[in-house]
C-alpha cells in the first residue's frame, strides 16, 4: 500500500485582479500517493495554473492545507518554501527555462548549488543525470545549439539532479512537435516505471491519457478524479 | 561565473565601469607623481641645494618658494650682512660635531687657451664645502686648508667646465685665468647631472680667500657659512647655538627678530610642501566624486540586468534559490564589475605616471597604499552600487517572475 505522499484539504485562493476579485481555488481536497502519474485538467480560469504553482510551493494558499512527504508546507516563509522546492520538487516547464548562457551541464548543477553540494559531487551527480536522459554527449552545449525535445531533455535531468518527492510537469510538450511529443511522454513512463511520482498539468486529452488518474478541475473545483481508462490500477 | 557575464557584453560592462576606472586611475596616478616629487624634491632639489643635515646662516634667503612682498625685499636688504668675523665668531660656538665652509659666489668668465667660458658660477669656499654639498671628485684633488689659508690660486672644476672648456685634453695641472689671475686646475668634480633641466656642473671652486674674492666676497663679507651635522636632532641644535651666538653679537633684545636668516632644506621644500598639500586634498574629492558617479552607473546596469534577467531569476528561485542567493549573486557580479574597473584603473594610473616620469623631469613613485585602496574602493563601490539592485532581484516574486519575456 503506497502512503500518502500528497494531502490537501479545502484549498481556497483568492487574486485581487483590476479591482476584482477571483477566485482561483474555491476549497479543493486532492490526495496523491507515491508513484501515481496524475494529470490536472481543465479548462481555463478552472484554477489548474494555481494549483500547479501551489503544488509546487511557487504560491501559499489564503486557507486550507497542505501536506507534502509529511510536512505541512501551506504557511512556510519564502525561504523555507524555497528549500521545500529544492528538495522535494522537480520542475518541468512549456517553455523549458533553461538559462540560455549556461551549458547543459550547468543548468543541470544548478539545484545542487543551492542545495550547498561541493563541486566535485555536484559535477559527478549532473553528468549522471544528464547521461540517464540520453544527453551525456551533449553536456557542454547551450540551450540554443540543442533541439527543442533535446532541451525538455535536459529540464528533465535538472528536475530529477535533486532526487525530489515530485516531478512536476506544466504542459510539457505544449512547445514540442508529435514525434518528440512522443518522446518526451515515453521518458516519463519510463521514470513513472522506476518509482518517480509524477504530476502533469495539461489541457490536451492525448497528453493526459499516458497518466493513470485524471483529475478534472472546473472554476476552482474539482469536477472529477478517474482511474485513466486505458492504464493498470 | 559573474566574469563570463562580463566578457559576454564587453562594450556595454566597458561604460558601465568607466567611472571607477577613471577615479582609480586619478587615485593611483595623483599619488604616484606626489610621491615621486617629493623624493626629488627632498633627495635631489632640496639637498643639493642646500645639503643633507645643513643649515646657512645668510643675510637673507636664497631660496624663495612663495611670493614675498617689495617691502619685505627691501627690509631684508637693509639688513647686515654675514661679515668674515661673524662666520668665525658663530661657528667657534657651536658645540655640535659639525663641518662648515665659508661661502660667497658671482658668475665670472674662465679662460683657457684663448678660449673663455663666460656666466660660470665661481664659488669661493674652503675644503669642507665639498663635504657638505657631496661633491665627489672623479679627477685629481680638493684644495687643503692650508691652500685655504694662504689664499692659493687654485681650482676645483665642475664637469661641464672640464668638458667644454678642455674639450678632451686632461684639465689637471692646466691654467684658467681668472679677472686676469692665473689658476691651477688641481681637481674635477663628478657630472652632477640636471635639476629640471638646469646643468649642476657649470661651476667652479676656489679657495675663497684667492684674489678674486675682491669679484665675489668684496669686504670681507661671506653670502653664508654652510654648517652641516651628522643627523637631523644635531642639525637643529647647531641652528640653535647658531642663532644665539648671533643673536648676542648683534646684541639683539629677546622680542627683536632675527636681523638674519638660517636656510634649511625644509625651508626650501615649504612651497613644494604647500602644493603637494593642496593637491593631497584635492584628491580624496575628485576620487569621491568618480567613484560616487561610477557607483551610480554601476548600479543602473545592474537594475536593467535585474529587469532583463527576470525570467532567469523566476527560474533559480523554482530551483530553491533563496533570497540570499539571489541576493549574493547580483552583488558578486556588482562588485566583480567594479573590481574590474578598479583593476584596470590601477593598470591605467600605474601607465599615466610611468608616462609622466619618461616624458618630463618629474619622478613618480608607485605607492602601495594607494593601489590597495584602488582595489578596496572597487569591491566597496560595487557592493554599495549593487546592493540596491540586489535586493530587488531577490524580492521578486517567482510565479511573476517566471512569465516574463
Amino acid at each position: 500500500m503506497n502512503p500518502e505522499l500528497i494531502r490537501i484539504r479545502d484549498l481556497e485562493r483568492r487574486y485581487v485582479m483590476g479591482g476584482e476579485v477571483i477566485h482561483a481555488l474555491r476549497g479543493v481536497s486532492l490526495s496523491i500517493r507515491r508513484n501515481e502519474y496524475v494529470a490536472i485538467m481543465g479548462p481555463s480560469g478552472s484554477g489548474k495554473s494555481t494549483m500547479m504553482n501551489v503544488l509546487g510551493c511557487l504560491d501559499t494558499p489564503d486557507a486550507g492545507e497542505y501536506w507534502l512527504n509529511g510536512q505541512e508546507v501551506s504557511r512556510l516563509t519564502d525561504d523555507a518554501l524555497a528549500r521545500v522546492r529544492n528538495k522535494e520538487i522537480g520542475f518541468v516547464f512549456q517553455t523549458f527555462n533553461l538559462l540560455p548562457r549556461a551549458t547543459a551541464l550547468h543548468n543541470v548543477e544548478l539545484p545542487l548549488i543551492y542545495a550547498g553540494l561541493a563541486a566535485r559531487e555536484r559535477r559527478d551527480r549532473a553528468m549522471a543525470a544528464l547521461e540517464r536522459v540520453g544527453l551525456g554527449n551533449r553536456m557542454d552545449h547551450r540551450p540554443n545549439e540543442l533541439s527543442g525535445g533535446q532541451r525538455q531533455r535536459v529540464a528533465i535531468a535538472r528536475a530529477l539532479v535533486n532526487q525530489p518527492s515530485i516531478l512536476l510537469a506544466d504542459e510539457p510538450t505544449g512547445n514540442l512537435d508529435s514525434t518528440t511529443s512522443a518522446d518526451i511522454m515515453q521518458v516519463f513512463g519510463e521514470l513513472h516505471a522506476l518509482g518517480q511520482t509524477v504530476i502533469m498539468v495539461t489541457h490536451e486529452p492525448d497528453i493526459a491519457a499516458f497518466a493513470e488518474r485524471v483529475v478534472v478541475l472546473r472554476d476552482g473545483r474539482v469536477e472529477s478524479d478517474r482511474l485513466s481508462r486505458d492504464s493498470a490500477a | 561565473m559573474a566574469l563570463r557575464m562580463i566578457r559576454a557584453q564587453k562594450l556595454k560592462s566597458f561604460f558601465s565601469l568607466i567611472g571607477v576606472l577613471i577615479g582609480v586611475t586619478f587615485l593611483i596616478a595623483v599619488v604616484s607623481i606626489v610621491q615621486g616629487m617629493n623624493v626629488y624634491m627632498e633627495d635631489e632639489f632640496a639637498n643639493r641645494l642646500v645639503g643633507l643635515n645643513t643649515f646657512q646662516l645668510r643675510q637673507r634667503p636664497s631660496i624663495v618658494m612663495e611670493d614675498v612682498s617689495d617691502e619685505t625685499w627691501r627690509a631684508w636688504s637693509r639688513r647686515p650682512r654675514i661679515s668674515y668675523a661673524d662666520a668665525q665668531f658663530v661657528r667657534e660656538r657651536i658645540t655640535v660635531p659639525v663641518t662648515t665652509s665659508f661661502f660667497c659666489a658671482d658668475r665670472m668668465t674662465l679662460s683657457y687657451a684663448g678660449k673663455q667660458a663666460k656666466d660660470i658660477e665661481l664659488d669661493g669656499a674652503e675644503a669642507g664645502f665639498f663635504t657638505i654639498k657631496n661633491y665627489n671628485i672623479s679627477a685629481g684633488r680638493v684644495f687643503t686648508e692650508q691652500e685655504v689659508r694662504a689664499g692659493a690660486t687654485v681650482l676645483v672644476i665642475g664637469d661641464l667646465i672640464a668638458e667644454k672648456l678642455f674639450e678632451g685634453v686632461d684639465p689637471l695641472g692646466k691654467s684658467v685665468t681668472i679677472a686676469g689671475i692665473p689658476y691651477r686646475v688641481v681637481g674635477v668634480v663628478a657630472k652632477q647631472g640636471n635639476l629640471f633641466g638646469i646643468s649642476l656642473d657649470k661651476f667652479a671652486v676656489m679657495p675663497f680667500t684667492a684674489p678674486a674674492r675682491r669679484h665675489i666676497c668684496p669686504h670681507n663679507v661671506l653670502d653664508e657659512l654652510q654648517v652641516q651635522a651628522a643627523s637631523h636632532d644635531q642639525m637643529v641644535a647647531a641652528m640653535g647655538e647658531a642663532e644665539a651666538a648671533m643673536r648676542g653679537r648683534r646684541q639683539l633684545k629677546p622680542r627683536e627678530e632675527n636681523d638674519f636668516h638660517l636656510q634649511t632644506s625644509e625651508g626650501a621644500l615649504s612651497g613644494w610642501k604647500k602644493i603637494s598639500g593642496i593637491l593631497m586634498m584635492a584628491l580624496p574629492g575628485l576620487v569621491a566624486i568618480s567613484l560616487v558617479v561610477g557607483g551610480i552607473v554601476i548600479m543602473n546596469i545592474m537594475l536593467m540586468a535585474v529587469s532583463e534577467r527576470t525570467r532567469e531569476i523566476g527560474i533559480r528561485k523554482a530551483l530553491g534559490a533563496r533570497r540570499r542567493d539571489i541576493m549574493s549573486q547580483f552583488i558578486v557580479e556588482s562588485a566583480t564589475l567594479s573590481l574590474v574597473g578598479a583593476a584596470l584603473g590601477i593598470a591605467a594610473g600605474l601607465g599615466l605616471a610611468w608616462v609622466v616620469e619618461a616624458l618630463t623631469p618629474m619622478p613618480a613613485a608607485v605607492a602601495p597604499w594607494s593601489v590597495a585602496m584602488g582595489v578596496i574602493l572597487g569591491i566597496s563601490v560595487g557592493v554599495i552600487a549593487g546592493a540596491y539592485p540586489a535586493s530587488r532581484a531577490a524580492r521578486l516574486d517567482p510565479i511573476t517572475a517566471l512569465r516574463a519575456e
